[in-house]
């Protein structure tokens, strides 16, 4: 994750990979840790829920010059908690990232700000005298776009969430495969912190 | 199902996950699984003397037999105190399985005394780790840990289980089932890419077969000699696939690699078609990448997808067990005879024999592992070092069968060799068991040597006593201008150390003295060491230095053969 100061990336190869991973304790750290061992440079890595439970939806992005992309497929699935891995950079995809914007302004150009927004079909979250929330959805041509409009004003803020992507059409990167309910029971507990006060005991 | 404790339950699953020994060390965190060894009479525990030790006895236990080694410490410094051992065995994709102790719950995150992040220490180290946070999860984390070590390419996998988890109580609920959605090895190897592999073999004049530690860990070594056999097809290992083709071989052409032999190094180099199985096209087996045997096709067969493709292209790759992939191979192959290519190689392995020892009066460290070939009819287990010992150990001892050399490749884990010896001798306690030691490596682990004698085990110990970090005095000789900074080492009298440990000892000052002192260290029943006062300035040849291709693989200079 390199972003410049204006908060746009360098464009070069990129790889949008999709890998539905195990919702467990540890699995964002085993993929990251992944990724510097080997050299894979993350540009942008978003992770939830999925449609399936017990299971999340990670969206990478890899800066294709520092890794084959076969390789880091191939290395994801070592990990025991990554389940599918699917690259989508060859195919037809909509790929999409949010990001929110806090501008300075003033009641003089505020207006001009306003405008802004509104070519970009951005939102405006939130308003105060001396600064506006924008939030914008969009690929990242469009939000850098966004932002170089913006800097003249002076931005005080801006956080991306990265690229979430899924394929057109009919195909999908999900996994259809139930755990008998004993073992989805374990998988569901395992490694998490259990709730409640525990007996205090020191070695 | 009956309520257990924690402990209970752990050492109740690693029983029927076949576990009969641990290698391990207490702690305060662990003091509740001590106190339940008792109940559990199957279970033997053999208590080491440094974590470290406890996890390379349970690699060598685990090279030499086949089966998975566990080693266990407590929480903080006996965990990391593994961390070595588990990465060796990482590094060589070996079975061991580490159970550690760790915090209790409560303090889990806090810095409580003796707490390491054990699990995230490791991640990049094992196949796979487990934080237990529930007893009732402690069945299915072992059985899922033990699956995963030694199944697919095998593994280190890192148990932790804090110290209240062991002490409460819950029903022992034991699943036979696994399902690991994330985890699914392809064994079988794919028919098309069989099918193609066969054709290049079929068409092949110059095919050379590269066996890897794959093929002792696929349990593949019969299957190997058949397709070698049928299509006349030389073979050469990697320094850890030694002993997957029978050295006395016909077809066997040693290993390859920065101390492999010359004419390996050019039938590598010179064949149009490289059959690599269960190998990962290592630096120090394939020198210089760029430069390795421009134009050869490669079939690399792998369980590990991830490897083909890494280092080097492969024109056919095949995902699966060695054991599957290579009967269906030899189906496809046709019956073949290579007559010119095996007499260009025999040429050059008679111009060039890479394993000649000259006469001399010294005692050649290479005349030492001759001899103790000779006098153990080439049937020992020999477990090494790191370092010029090694090379020569695998140099110039015959390997016969698969298992045979038990060596840390991969890591180069100095100190490896004596607890891992122990270990091999634990799994095999009928099985003559050599640890060659180095000098400088042998101190790193030595106080094992109290192990042999708790346990009684008859480990035969074989110093390589040069005086020197000897492949450290080679390098600084040949490539830093003779300028040996700290490669000597003052020693201590090893014979002394032994027997203040109760072990026999027997010092080799000539090189008359070489074969009865084997002889003597054979008949005697228990444990004995044997410190070799080596010729201390002797290199390791042949040598493809850093950096440079197999092409370019040197020999001896005139000047040190002379000697
Ligand atoms: C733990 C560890 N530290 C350092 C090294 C680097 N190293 C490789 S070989 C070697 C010298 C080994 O000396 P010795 O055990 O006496 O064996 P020799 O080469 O003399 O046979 C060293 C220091 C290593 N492999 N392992
Ligand atoms: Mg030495």
């Amino acid at each position: 994750m390199n972003p410049s100061a204006n908060g746009s990336r360098a464009r070069h190869a990129q790889h949008t990979v999709v890998a539905i991973v195990e919702d467990k304790p540890g699995v964002l750290m085993r993929v990251a840790s992944l990724f510097r061992r080997r050299g894979f440079n993350i540009e942008s890595l978003t992770v939830g829920y999925s449609e399936a439970p017990g299971l999340s939806r990670m969206t990478i992005v890899v800066d294709g010059a520092s890794a084959p992309v076969e390789q880091v497929e191939k290395q994801l699935y070592k990990l025991i908690d990554v389940v599918k891995v699917t690259d989508l950079s060859n195919e037809d995809m909509v790929a999409r990232e949010l990001a929110m914007l806090k501008v300075r302004c003033n009641n003089v150009n505020r207006h001009e700000l306003l405008d802004i927004a509104n070519v970009f079909r951005a939102d405006v979250v939130d308003i105060a005298t001396n600064s506006i929330i924008l939030q914008v959805v969009g690929d990242e041509d469009k939000i850098d776009g966004l932002v170089k409009m913006c800097e003249p004003y002076g931005i005080r803020e801006l956080s991306r969430t990265g690229r979430i992507a899924m394929v057109r059409g009919a195909k999908t990167t999900t996994v259809h495969e139930p755990e008998p309910e004993k073992i989805a029971k374990f998988h569901a507990t395992q490694g998490r912190r259990v709730e409640g006060e525990l007996p205090f005991s020191s070695d | 199902m009956a309520r257990l404790t924690g402990a209970q339950m752990t050492l109740e699953s690693l029983q029927r996950e076949g576990v009969d020994t641990i290698f391990g060390y207490p702690g305060g965190v662990v003091l509740p699984l001590y106190d339940t060894l008792p109940q559990y009479p199957g279970i033997r525990h053999v208590l080491v003397r440094h974590e470290q030790g406890a996890a390379h006895m349970a690699d060598g236990y685990a090279r030499a037999s086949g089966r998975m080694g566990v080693c266990l410490g407590t929480s903080g410094p006996g965990a990391t105190n593994l961390v070595t051992g588990i990465c060796t065995s990482w590094m060589d994709s070996t079975p061991v399985f580490a159970l550690t102790g760790n915090v209790t719950r409560s303090l889990l995150g806090k810095d409580g005394f003796q707490e390491a992040d054990i699990t995230g220490i490791t991640h990049s180290i094992t196949k796979h780790n487990y934080l237990v946070m529930r007893p009732e999860e402690i069945p299915l984390s072992i059985r899922e840990a033990a699956h995963i070590c030694q199944t697919g390419r095998p593994g280190p996998v890192l148990v932790d289980i804090p110290k209240d988890v062991f002490q409460e109580e819950a029903e022992f609920d034991w699943t036979e089932q696994i399902n690991l959605r994330g985890y699914k090895p392809t064994t079988e190897g794919h028919a098309g890419m069989i099918r193609r592999a066969a054709e290049l073999i079929n068409q092949a004049t110059r095919p050379i077969i590269i066996a890897g530690h794959g093929v002792i860990w696929g349990d593949a070594h019969t299957e190997l000699l058949e397709l070698a056999e049928k299509a006349d097809i030389p073979v050469i290992t990697t320094f850890l696939g030694i002993g997957a083709f029978p050295e006395s071989h016909d077809l066997s052409y040693g290993w390859l690699g920065m101390h492999g032999m010359f004419y390996a190094n050019m039938a590598a180099d010179q064949a149009d078609l490289v059959i690599a199985i269960g190998m990962r096209f290592d630096d120090r087996a394939m020198g210089r990448f760029k430069d390795f045997n421009p134009g050869v096709k490669i079939i690399h067969i792998d369980i590990d997808p991830a490897e083909i493709g890494k280092n080097f292209p492969a024109a056919v790759p095949i995902v699966g067990n060695a054991k599957n992939v290579l009967p269906r191979l030899s189906d496809l192959t046709k019956e073949a005879e290579h007559q010119d290519w095996r007499s260009w190689i025999d040429q050059v392995r008679e111009e060039h024999p890479s394993l000649h020892i000259r006469e001399s009066r010294r005692m050649l460290p290479q005349y030492v592992v001759r001899t103790l070939y000779d006098e153990t009819n080439g049937d020992a287990t020999i477990v090494t070092g790191v370092g010029q010992h090694q090379m020569w150990a695998g140099q110039h001892y015959f390997y016969k069968r698969p298992r045979q050399l038990v060596t840390s490749g991969g890591l180069g884990t100095m100190g490896f060799e004596l607890p891992a010896a122990i270990g091999a001798q634990v799994a095999l306690p009928d099985a003559e068991t050599w640890a060659i030691c180095g000098d400088g490596g042998f101190q790193m682990t030595l106080q094992e040597m109290a192990v042999l004698v708790d346990e009684n085990l008859p480990v035969k110990i074989a110093i390589f006593n040069n005086g020197y970090l000897g492949m450290i005095r080679q390098w600084q000789h040949l490539f830093y201008d003779r300028n040996l900074v700290d490669a000597a080492m003052t020693q201590p009298d090893f014979c002394k150390l032994a027997d203040a440990y109760g072990i026999r000892a027997i010092r080799v000052e000539t090189k008359a003295e070489v074969a009865p002192a084997i002889q003597e260290a054979r008949a005697h029943k228990g444990p004995i060491l044997l410190d070799f006062q080596i010729d201390q300035e002797e290199n390791v040849w042949p040598m493809v230095p850093a950096g440079a291709a197999l092409s370019e693989t040197i020999e001896a200079p005139a000047e040190e053969l002379a000697r």
